[in-house]
């Protein structure tokens, strides 16, 4: 997947000002951008899912332009058709684990029904090993449980690529091995194009196709995965 | 007793109109200064806020110098739609209603701003319209707290008093509600009319106070 990122946002709070300026250009199925918090990370992640409009620039996915300034187009969230898995997941906490997957599938106005089935959901319950905790509340699961509910919510409406915001960053360190591993698997098996941000050399070294390195809201070096390791 | 039942039944028919007006105004307003940035939030706020400590007989003045018939609103209800507002009881729904406003609107507004935006941005990725949003996240997880607010003004407008006077007077079965309907009792040595009003009022408020407490925020599970 080609992704193709170059904007730039001035932020101000207080007297402090945070300037913005990533540019990389990346095409690989399993992008990592890694870098120290306050980075500006969750920002460019942000951005590529439209949940942060940058002063200019533009973002393309896939040979789809999601943002272009310039030119006038910002796809609303709606319309980016990806997938965004927060650090502490935003799991739906009025929703039962079955209406927080099937989230994305219904578009009314109103949320399915705590009973309603729905093949697709089922499937996706079935493959992250949720199915006996359907009716459970995120506040009745663990960590973990809670990470695969987010994924699979996440992965139900099938979209072009996964965006991952520190994945393993709220998980203890037995866990964090576990679900890497997990996320690992599944994104071999579903070959599902992903962007994930963390300050962890571990993920990078795990799923660092190409790795790019943000330091002070600029990219400091983009490479290989081969030259990570080395 | 016959009139302290119309003086009931008034009284609740009033409250009930303040209340359905309150809770679409209320969360409106409360949404809407919850999320929107504008210059003279905080005045209109202010303002908004008012009746909650403004002397009752003070806003019923307001009412009747923007709503009598010699005012432009007055005039041209009567002259346009042959409304007239003063002394009937759509004006005490009127006075009822703003009197109680505050206590919908600044539970709502309070509830909203609760709200993890997070789990809005996440709804916005899923697909889901902003109208959908509200109605499947932001609303459901704010309702408790407003709902605590609508029925605290469904109280406060059912004992309304001095704005209503003032408004809509106390024309026996027509405008006189509960509150005023003992104050007149007193008034005219009906001691027995009195205790029965007041009882009957006693226990109403009892019971939607009880309701209210246990929908208040505090009371919800966690989850």
């Amino acid at each position: 997947m080609q992704l193709d990122v170059d904007i730039r946002k001035v932020l101000r709070s207080g007297k402090r000002t945070f300037h913005l300026n990533v540019r990389f250009n990346a095409s690989s199925q399993r992008i990592v951008i890694i870098g120290p918090s306050g980075a500006g990370k969750s920002l460019t992640l942000k951005a590529i899912a439209g949940l942060m409009t940058p002063d200019s620039g533009h973002i393309r996915l896939g040979g789809r332009t999601l943002l272009d300034v310039q030119a006038g187009i910002n796809l609303a969230p709606q319309a980016r058709h990806v997938a965004y898995l927060f650090q502490d997941y935003a799991l739906f906490p009025h929703l039962n684990v079955r209406q927080n997957v099937g989230f994305g599938l219904a578009h009314g106005w109103f949320n399915p029904h705590e009973r309603d089935r729905h093949a697709t959901v089922d499937q996706w319950l079935d493959a992250f090993h949720l199915s006996v905790l359907a009716q459970q509340f995120p506040h009745q699961l663990s960590g973990g449980q809670r990470q695969r509910v987010a994924l699979a919510r996440a992965l139900v409406s099938q979209p072009q690529a996964l965006l991952l915001d520190e994945p393993f960053a709220a998980l203890d360190p037995a866990l964090r091995g576990q679900m890497r591993g997990e996320l690992d698997a599944l994104q071999r098996r579903l070959q599902v194009p992903m962007v994930l941000i963390t300050h962890d050399p571990q993920d990078a070294r795990v799923f660092g196709e190409q790795v790019v390195q943000l330091h002070d809201g600029a990219v400091h070096d983009a490479f290989e995965a081969e030259e990570l390791s080395a | 007793m016959d009139a302290a039942w119309a003086a009931l039944s008034l009284s609740l028919k009033v409250a009930g109109w303040a209340t359905t007006i309150n809770l679409i105004l209320g969360v409106a307003v409360g949404y809407a200064l919850a999320r929107l940035r504008f210059p003279g939030r905080d005045l209109l706020d202010t303002l908004l806020t008012l009746p909650m400590v403004m002397p009752p007989t003070v806003l019923g003045y307001y009412l009747l110098v923007l709503m009598g018939r010699r005012s432009w609103i007055g005039a041209w209800l009567y002259d346009g739609f042959g409304i007239n507002i003063i002394f009937t009881w759509q004006g005490a729904v009127i006075a009822a209603s703003i009197v109680a406003f505050p206590l919908v609107f600044k539970p709502a507004r309070a509830a909203f701003e609760a709200v993890d935006g997070q789990l809005e941005q996440a709804a916005r990725v899923l697909g889901i319209s902003e109208l959908g949003i509200f109605f499947r996240v932001t609303l459901p997880l704010a309702w408790r707290g407003i709902l605590a607010g609508v029925l605290l003004a469904f109280a406060r407008a059912l004992g309304e008093f001095g704005a209503t006077l003032m408004v809509a007077g106390s024309i026996p079965g027509k405008t006189q509600t509960l509150s005023i309907a003992v104050y007149e009792a007193v008034q005219a040595g009906q001691d027995d009319v009195a205790n029965t009003l007041v009882l009957i009022t006693s226990a109403v408020c009892v019971v939607v106070l009880m309701a209210a407490g246990r929908l208040a925020p505090g009371r919800i599970a966690n989850r």
